[in-house]
């Protein structure tokens, strides 16, 4: 008898605590996604194309932090207006701007062509470059960054996208560092840029 | 002296009565107030047209299409920003607009979306919107284009986020 009890009762406080840890899991675990320094593993090794035909990778943006984000030219709301916020930020970091690297990745690779993206890109602050690419390069660099995007169909047998709608921010070495998520205030999202434009390495 | 102030008088009316047509929509039962439009990057396919609709009648009514001769093709949308995802659905079924109520359509939230666009819309230009209600009928109205980003449109805020950040209004120290 005593043995059941104990194993019931241990039964329930295993069972409790899978509660209690599944729940802190899901509560905790995007904050720290968003938020920690370093955790969470964010990024990877990429091969693109940016918006001047030429070939990109990673390892482009090695040596300096770098801002980036994932959107599409096809988007009429929030993609526009968070590259109009980041032209913005770029403007007030002044000279600290420069040590750092601005990257604009399309999750509309069928549509977003070098060349569209060039054009676009020049209604904004000219150091944002726009990297595109194959569909599975495009799958491959947003399963790094955890950044979710999915085709939604229109009646008119077109698309939208629905995507992840938040800047990140990298180390220059390639390290998650945190984001600056959408309608972030001005003086809190040039503090993050500023902190990290910072650690750039001199040489 | 008296024709000046014909002159000027003229100039009033010139101006004032386009306005008066695109804000009242004449008899109709449905106001579109403070309509925008945000200006678009160079090369976008797509732009975005804001207003609030105000329904005057006892019955809702509903926006059911929209067209433009700047664009190919003209919908409704919702999109909203849940958890760090923007998510953007065409609202096939149109927008309801409650009896004696309104809807604001606005960054964010409802839109009129312009779909192919045929020339980029210029900051300070205007674009012409024909709007279709399943009651009203059809409302034209003059939208003027405002900068990339402004969010707002100079109305009122969001809250504690920030209230607009076209280049034209920066509230950075």
């Amino acid at each position: 008898m005593r043995a059941r009890q104990w194993i019931i009762t241990a039964a329930a406080g295993v069972g409790g605590f899978a509660v209690v840890a599944l729940a802190l899991t899901l509560v905790i675990a995007p904050r720290q996604l968003a938020e920690t320094t370093g955790v969470a593993s964010i990024g990877g090794p990429f091969t693109l194309v940016d918006d001047t035909g030429k070939t990109v990778t990673d390892k482009t943006l090695f040596g300096k932090p770098y801002a980036i984000y994932f959107g599409y030219t096809y988007c009429p709301d929030v993609c526009p207006t968070t590259l109009f916020d980041l032209t913005r930020w770029i403007k007030e970091l002044g000279p600290d701007a420069d040590k750092m690297n601005y990257v604009f990745v399309t999750v509309d690779p069928g549509r977003d062509t070098p060349k569209l993206m060039h054009e676009y890109l020049a209604s904004f602050d000219h150091r944002i470059r726009g990297f595109t690419g194959t569909p599975a390069q495009i799958a491959k660099i947003a399963k790094d960054y955890r950044v979710y995007y999915k085709k939604i169909p229109t009646s008119d047998g077109s698309y939208l996208m629905d995507h992840s709608a938040m800047i990140y921010l990298m180390t220059a070495d390639e390290r998650f560092d945190t984001i600056i998520p959408y309608q972030e205030k001005d003086s809190t999202a040039v503090a993050k840029l500023r902190k990290l434009a910072e650690t750039t390495p001199t040489s | 002296m008296r024709f000046l102030s014909k002159l000027a008088m003229m100039a009033i009316l010139t101006a004032v009565a386009p306005a008066a047509f695109a804000q009242g929509g004449g008899p109709s039962t449905i106001t579109v107030e403070q309509p925008w439009a945000s200006a678009t990057p160079a090369g976008a396919m797509t732009g975005a047209v804001y207003m609030t609709l105000a329904n005057k009648a006892k019955d809702a009514d509903r926006l059911t299409a929209a067209s433009s001769d700047v664009a190919s093709k003209v919908q409704i949308h919702e999109m909203a920003v849940v958890n760090g995802i923007m998510t953007m659905r065409q609202l096939v079924n149109g927008l309801a607009i409650p009896a004696g109520g309104s809807v604001t359509l606005k960054p964010g939230g409802y839109h009129v979306m312009l779909i192919g666009l045929k020339k980029q819309l210029v900051m300070g230009q205007s674009l012409p919107l024909t709007l279709t209600f399943a009651k009203a009928g059809t409302i034209s109205i003059t939208v003027p284009i405002k900068a990339i980003g402004a969010s707002q449109g100079g109305m009122s805020g969001m809250g504690d986020k920030k209230s607009g950040g076209g280049m034209d209004k920066m509230e950075m120290k």
